[in-house]
């Protein structure tokens, strides 16, 4: 009969023994982890591009602080391109007696030039593509901020200090969650002409503004040429590849982490594969020998043996790949309020990489051991000691675990970042085995401490040392990873928000006009509140350190290049701030009124940079200003008080156009003082900061969220390496069970025994996780956080009982047929 | 002590023993009946295939008759469930086996400890197990593995095993099948001896007529079958 033919029939009857089932169940578990998060991170890469032309609105792009320069305009001029405008920038709407952050955007006649712009006149009726753009004197605002106001399309709101009637609500709006992908502030979309009556932009104010452009590929690509010869400082040319860095950022590094977290548990899955094929191979030396007295050569026997376990590698990466699409939506679930898009289907490519990975992780973890069958003798027929499989070797993982190496290596899509990945998984490993050594030495001293049911449990761990360390470190590392992602979190963010005083500022006020300053603080002493203090702010870029100048290509850093091509806030002040400490250099002594010198904060200087001495060249409103840096200020930015990177004395900037922000405290008692004060000087953008940190915390809980899903699969492969390795000794345990039965033992004895056994090696793998999980904890709050961390009791608590729970649970459901088969049956065979 | 005064400590009745098979039921004993009084060495023989290795287990428990009753010391042994069974292989029974049968990850002692612990005596378990070590003549082998002892060594610790719990009853498996002829004369020897110190009933099957003569009796087996005595 053909190879092919048999290898199935051998698959097919083999099933029935546990150890295929327990390799198919470890590739799939590979293969479904991979996917799961393979399918998801194509689906967000697909909805990127499939958008991309709406990301921007239009083909290319001109952004700038400013309005569009001659120089640029004089360039469009003699291309045939349509064109369109648009201006962004935060403000308070007031409607009523409510007032919110939004995010404002003037539009011009014929935005969006890609994209549709879809509107609806109704909440939650269907919607229909935008004709044209708001009309002169109406607004368009997205579906939240009127639940938000408590308005409906027909009423009145105010911006700044014109009037505005809400005519429609937006439904899709293209390039929206431009630059960010938290939609923090909601969407008002109103006439670029209105903009001038609601006299919002001031000369300081921050605002952005783009001009789009569209047209056919060709007259595109060398407008572009065109343009971006002629951008000035503070202007930058954008296509559809550069669209969304924020977005694509976050996608980048999801992909990797994800990725890498999925890798953890294929990596378990391969030891449970390495194991099963161990007891597979031994269980079939007989049959192997008889076919080799029978004539079959080595080759022919591994070859049906390999193609055995390729069908079975075949089916169960298929249907792991199924699984991994189906538990995809278990992370768009947990994500969809962080990612704010609609996904399309995914591609092929998830599927073949799953696959792909499900044949990677059977042959290097399923051929070493399948080798074996090579060598076994025919002699054995006669002499059944010859051919045994050798004793477990460090080769028989070696082979797989660098073939995952590789495959970590791959997912990390760059070199450094791999690497580091790797020393990392490879450090954790390392650590985790000293530690599971260390407990199961620990508790080889008590194993006479105790009756039989003791002696038994106990015992059965020890003498099964390989086994148990690899149980103790996968069950260790999976319960470790959810014990941070869960109780370590909070507990961080927990101390993080204490470490605040309670009168911590809880609000910004921002773009407060100069001559407003004296009835800004008088309303708030009306109030009876204290004044705040305000600090002016000017809008300035770094054109030029030391005289030479800078451009985006001076640094290669993604923050400096970030820092260099938007405008800074810089202020005055004659003294220093509390929080402030001088690192170099000398703050200025009070009489420094006028003097061109500059004190700059630590990190920025760092990041691009600067040192004590240089001058800095700055265009400021189309001025240059240039001064010397005579010290470097450390800033305490978790105090939430107002600071700046740059900081001159007093009579050196004042010239300029500024605006003032402060922060202050408000207490909840007097939570509407701030819509009064908005009705009266609707210019000030109030940003709540409690709200801030609210949406800042829902995120990290939803991405932690995302995580310990792809770690449950890290779980569920240590239940499987469970599984592989009692299967391994069921022989053994069914033996055991006999002449203990045979000695008088009844079935409750052997059960305590069973239970004594899992419940100990659970109990070990909570004490190591939260013992791993407190020292993470230390080192994250301390080094990374700079927190203090407290000692957690519910680490251990928790990390015990769900070690000792979970593992006996899965332990006595693994041996239940140890326990159940009919005593008769096991005894029967003794004699 | 005259034949007449010793109890019954087995007694078989009518017992009959079937398995299926794929060529239909397949009789493996028909119509047992016999009685074993207490201090007789009973020897059960026949050849491969008679029998005689699940008589022994019926009359031990280990399995379960198509029909018939076992009682031990008056106790209809099939009248009790699985764990009432065990209960009376733990007081009263102890077991040598042919595959000596020891748990591998226990010491000697431990292994030899096992019967008296099961029977709730754990604070004498050590020192009874050390004495009957003694008595087989391996007391500096205590701390060993089965992995590390002969094979005649192994079947001395199984015999002290047995022995540990102060069974009524001992039932032995060929208990030389798996040792050279030297080493088997010299456990049958032991075992004999312990079996005469403690006044057990011994009940031995074999297919060696050298062995069953040392016997007080043999019953013999042929294709399931008692043969006249």
């Amino acid at each position: 009969m053909s190879t092919v033919l048999l290898s199935l029939r051998m698959l097919y009857r083999d099933w029935h023994s546990g150890e295929l089932r327990v390799l198919a169940l470890a590739l799939m578990l590979a293969v479904a982890s991979v996917t799961s998060v393979g399918f998801f991170t194509d689906r967000i890469q697909r909805a990127l591009e499939q958008q991309s032309n709406e990301l921007l609105g239009g083909d290319i792009v001109v952004k700038s602080s400013n309005r569009v320069s001659d120089a640029v305009k004089a360039v469009v001029r003699s291309f045939d391109v349509r064109s369109a405008r648009t201006v962004e920038f935060p403000s308070m709407v007031i409607a009523a007696d409510k007032s919110h952050l939004a995010s404002l955007k003037g539009v011009s006649e014929s935005y969006p030039l890609r994209g549709e712009l879809r509107i609806t006149t109704r909440m939650f009726s269907t919607d229909a593509p935008a004709q044209g753009v708001p009309t002169p004197g109406t607004v368009w605002l997205e579906s939240r901020l009127l639940n938000q106001l408590g308005i409906n399309v027909g009423d009145r709101i105010t911006l700044g200090d014109a009037e505005f009637v809400v005519s429609a609500i937006i439904t899709n709006e293209p390039a929206r969650a431009s630059g960010s992908l938290f939609s923090l502030a909601p969407r008002v979309m109103l006439n670029i002409h209105d903009l001038e009556r609601t006299g919002l932009i001031q000369p300081a104010s921050r605002v952005r503004y783009r001009q789009l452009f569209a047209g056919d590929i060709d007259t595109i690509t060398r407008l572009r040429k065109a343009i971006s010869k002629q951008l000035q400082p503070g202007e930058r040319l954008e296509g559809v590849e550069d669209a969304q860095p924020g977005v694509r950022r976050a996608l980048d590094r999801s992909q990797r982490f994800l990725g890498l977290a999925a890798l953890v548990s294929v990596l378990l899955a391969g030891v449970a594969v390495a194991t099963s094929t161990r007891r597979f191979v031994a269980r079939h030396l007989d049959s192997c020998a008889m076919m080799r007295c029978m004539g079959a050569t080595q080759s022919e026997i591994l070859f049906t043996f390999m193609l055995q376990l390729a069908w079975l590698c075949l089916i169960a990466g298929v249907t792991g790949c199924l699984l991994g699409y189906l538990l995809q939506y278990g992370l768009v679930a947990i994500l969809a309020t962080v990612i704010d898009i609609v996904l399309p289907q995914p591609s092929y490519i998830p599927i073949i990489i799953g696959l792909l990975v499900g044949v990677v992780t059977l042959s290097g973890f399923a051929l070493p051991p399948l080798m074996h069958l090579k060598h076994v003798p025919p002699l054995r027929v006669i002499r059944r000691e010859l051919g045994d499989v050798p004793a477990r070797s460090v080769v028989t993982y070696l082979v797989g675990s660098m073939a995952l190496f590789v495959l970590i290596l791959i997912q990390a899509h760059d070199i450094k970042l791999g690497v580091y990945m790797l020393g990392g998984v490879i450090a954790a490993m390392g650590l985790f085995y000293i530690m599971a050594v260390a407990v199961l030495r620990i508790l080889q001293r008590f194993k006479h401490h105790g009756g039989i049911v003791w002696r038994f449990g106990v015992g059965n761990i020890t003498r099964r040392t390989r086994g148990s360390i690899l149980q103790v470190m996968a069950f260790g590392l999976g319960i470790m990873v959810l014990l941070l992602l869960t109780l370590v979190r909070d507990d961080l963010l927990h101390e993080w928000e204490t470490n605040l005083p309670e009168d911590a500022p809880n609000r910004f006020l921002i773009n407060i006009q100069p001559d407003q300053r004296v009835e800004v603080e008088d309303f708030f002493v009306q109030q009876g509140l204290p004044a705040p203090s305000l600090f002016p702010m000017v809008r300035g870029r770094l054109t030029a350190i030391d005289g030479r100048a800078l451009s985006l290509d001076s640094y290669e850093d993604d923050r400096a290049s970030r820092l260099v091509a938007r405008e800074f806030n810089l202020s005055w002040s004659t003294e220093l701030q509390e929080d402030n400490i001088i690192s170099a250099g000398q703050w200025w002594p009070d009489q420094s009124n006028g003097k061109k010198i500059l004190s700059v904060e630590k990190g920025l200087a760092e990041t691009l940079g600067i040192e004590l001495g240089d001058n800095l060249t700055f265009s400021i409103a189309d001025d240059d200003f240039t001064a010397r840096v005579t010290s470097l200020r450390e800033v305490d930015w978790d105090s939430f008080r107002v600071n700046f990177f740059v900081l001159a004395p007093p009579g050196v900037l004042d010239s300029y156009p500024a605006t003032y922000i402060t922060s202050l405290y408000l207490p909840a008692s007097n939570g509407n003082v701030l819509n009064e004060l908005v009705k009266s000087f609707p210019n000030i953008t109030v940003i709540d900061v409690a709200a801030v940190m609210g949406q800042v915390r829902t995120i990290i809980e939803r991405v932690t969220l995302a995580v310990e899903y792809v770690f449950v699969f890290t779980l569920l492969a240590g239940v499987l390496v469970m599984y592989a390795a009692i299967h391994a000794t069921l022989d053994e345990r069914i033996q055991e069970s006999a002449i203990l039965r045979t000695l008088g033992a009844d079935r409750s004895l052997l059960l305590k025994g069973t239970i004594t056994e899992f419940a100990g090696l659970g109990l070990l793998s909570g004490l190591v996780a939260a013992f791993a999980a407190t020292v993470s904890g230390y080192i994250l709050a301390h080094f990374v956080f700079h927190l203090d961390y407290a000692f957690d009791g519910r680490l251990w608590l928790i990390g015990i009982i769900l070690g000792t729970v979970g593992v006996c649970a899965a332990g006595l459901l693994g041996t239940m047929q140890v326990l159940r088969r009919p005593p008769l049956q096991s005894l029967r065979e003794m004699l | 002590m005259s034949v007449s005064s010793r109890q019954p400590v087995i007694e078989v009745t009518d017992l009959d023993k079937n398995v299926a098979s794929p060529d239909g039921e397949l009789v493996i004993l028909h119509d047992i009946n016999l009685t074993i009084l207490s201090a007789e060495a009973v020897a059960i023989i026949g050849a491969s295939g008679s029998g005689k290795s699940t008589l022994l287990g019926l009359m031990a428990g280990l399995d379960v008759p198509t029909s018939g009753s076992v009682m031990i010391q008056g106790r209809d042994l099939f009248a009790l469930n699985e764990d009432g069974r065990a209960e009376v292989r733990r007081n009263m029974i102890g077991f040598v086996f042919q595959s000596f049968q020891l748990l591998p990850n226990l010491t000697a002692l431990e292994n030899v400890m096992l019967p008296v612990e099961l029977s709730g005596q754990q604070h004498r378990a050590r020192d009874t197990a050390r004495e009957f070590l003694d008595r087989v003549g391996l007391a500096s082998r205590l701390q060993h593995h089965p992995r590390q002892l002969s094979g005649g060594e192994q079947q001395r610790v199984a015999i002290a095993r047995a022995f540990a719990a102060q069974p009524a009853l001992l039932f032995a498996d060929e208990p030389t099948g798996n040792l050279d002829q030297r080493t088997g004369d010299r456990i049958i020897d032991l075992l004999f001896d312990i079996n005469h110190e403690r006044a057990t009933t011994l009940v031995l099957v074999t297919h060696d007529e050298a062995l069953s003569a040392r016997c007080n009796r043999s019953l013999h087996l042929d294709a399931g079958r008692l043969l006249k005595e």
